[in-house]
């Protein structure tokens, strides 16, 4: 997937940030999660071509929790699709907790993105402006 | 983080459990807001302590902090556990202070909880990756399972490669559906109850003794 910003705030429109698997692939957890949680600060919305690690799913959700302020900032909302099942993994992955993280996934802020509709090819999401 | 330091961490996980056989299991309860966790939890420890371990409430994140019972020796068909219950605040990725205004709250009092939630909840997945041996995950089965929330938490579970029951619990409602959620996740075994009513606390408690004995 191309690596793509498309920007519209100077007229009070949305921001979609377009991250490609490689760009996020030389990143750090912490790395990935500043980035993601800056942008959706700012107001925009995030793709990943490739998600998160659960392990970085469970770090994003702690640092949201910690910069949660009254009438400023109230959270993300995160959709991505149904994680392919364990049988594909190998036991190494296992063993080591690894998961498969191909999916592609939308974070936005929780004022201003609700979904609408998911499936597993599907991501339907409303996004409001602030 | 590298492919040693992942072996590593796998190995020092397993050989920690392996050495703990002796000590009591940290098992958290686990789940979205309002799902009956704590309602539940104080059962378990009504049931085998006779102590409660805190208030319900059907207004969302009022278990805001941790809380934990310790050695609750359950024992069922002949297996016997003792487990030490950590009720967490319900997983969610956002807060807001104004649904608290809906509950009749003034605006200090909602700012208030709404930040003692969030650390409550920042603390709780702080724990899932590096102090609980177990986890009992809580759905209330009248609401649709398949939310991001709780695919996102039951797929860090399964990472940690942690011991997990899920209980579909207030099957005492009408609007109750246990099928939904053994079908939403048929990797993991379902055990339906209501800990409201006491429905069904046998099987949750012979689970209990058989999962994490």
């Amino acid at each position: 997937m191309p690596e793509a910003t498309a920007s519209d705030n100077g007229s009070g429109g949305v921001q979609i940030d377009l991250f490609s698997g490689n760009r996020m692939a030389n990143l750090t957890s912490m790395e990935k999660i500043r980035l993601i949680l800056d942008g959706v600060r700012d107001g925009n919305i995030v793709i990943l071509e490739e998600g998160l690690s659960p392990d970085e799913e469970s770090k994003l959700i702690e640092v949201t929790m910690a910069e949660i302020s009254p009438d400023e900032f109230n959270g993300i909302e995160i959709e991505t699709y149904p994680r392919s099942q364990t049988a594909d993994q190998s036991f190494l992955d296992r063993l080591m907790g690894r998961q498969s993280t191909q999916k592609l996934t939308v974070i936005g802020p929780a004022n201003q993105i609700q979904t609408l509709h998911k499936d597993e090819n599907l991501i339907s999401a409303l996004v409001s402006r602030k | 983080m590298g492919l040693l330091t992942d072996l590593r961490d796998s190995i020092s996980r397993v050989v920690d459990r392996l050495f703990s056989e002796s000590e009591p299991k940290r098992i958290g309860i686990y789940g979205p807001p309002n799902a009956g966790k704590t309602t539940l939890a104080n059962r378990i420890a009504r049931d085998w302590t006779g102590d409660a371990i805190g208030p319900e409430s059907h207004i969302p994140h009022e278990t805001r902090r941790a809380r934990r019972k310790e050695n609750v020796e359950i024992e069922r068909n002949g297996k016997k556990v003792t487990i030490d219950i950590v009720d967490t605040p319900g997983v969610t990725t956002k807060v807001d202070y104004k649904e608290f205004l809906e509950h009749d709250m003034e605006k200090d009092d909602a700012v208030r909880r709404s930040r003692e939630a969030t650390e409550g909840v920042a603390e709780a997945m702080h724990w899932l990756r590096e102090d609980v041996d177990g986890v009992i995950y809580v759905l209330d089965s009248t609401k649709d399972p398949i939310s991001q929330v709780n695919t996102m938490l039951i797929g860090i579970i399964e990472s940690q490669d942690l011991p997990v029951l899920i209980f579909a619990n207030k099957i005492d409602l009408e609007e109750s559906n246990v099928e939904r959620i053994t079908n939403a996740y048929p990797q993991h075994e379902t055990v339906e109850l209501s800990a409201l009513e006491g429905e069904n606390m046998d099987e949750v408690y012979a689970k209990i003794a058989e999962y994490f004995a």
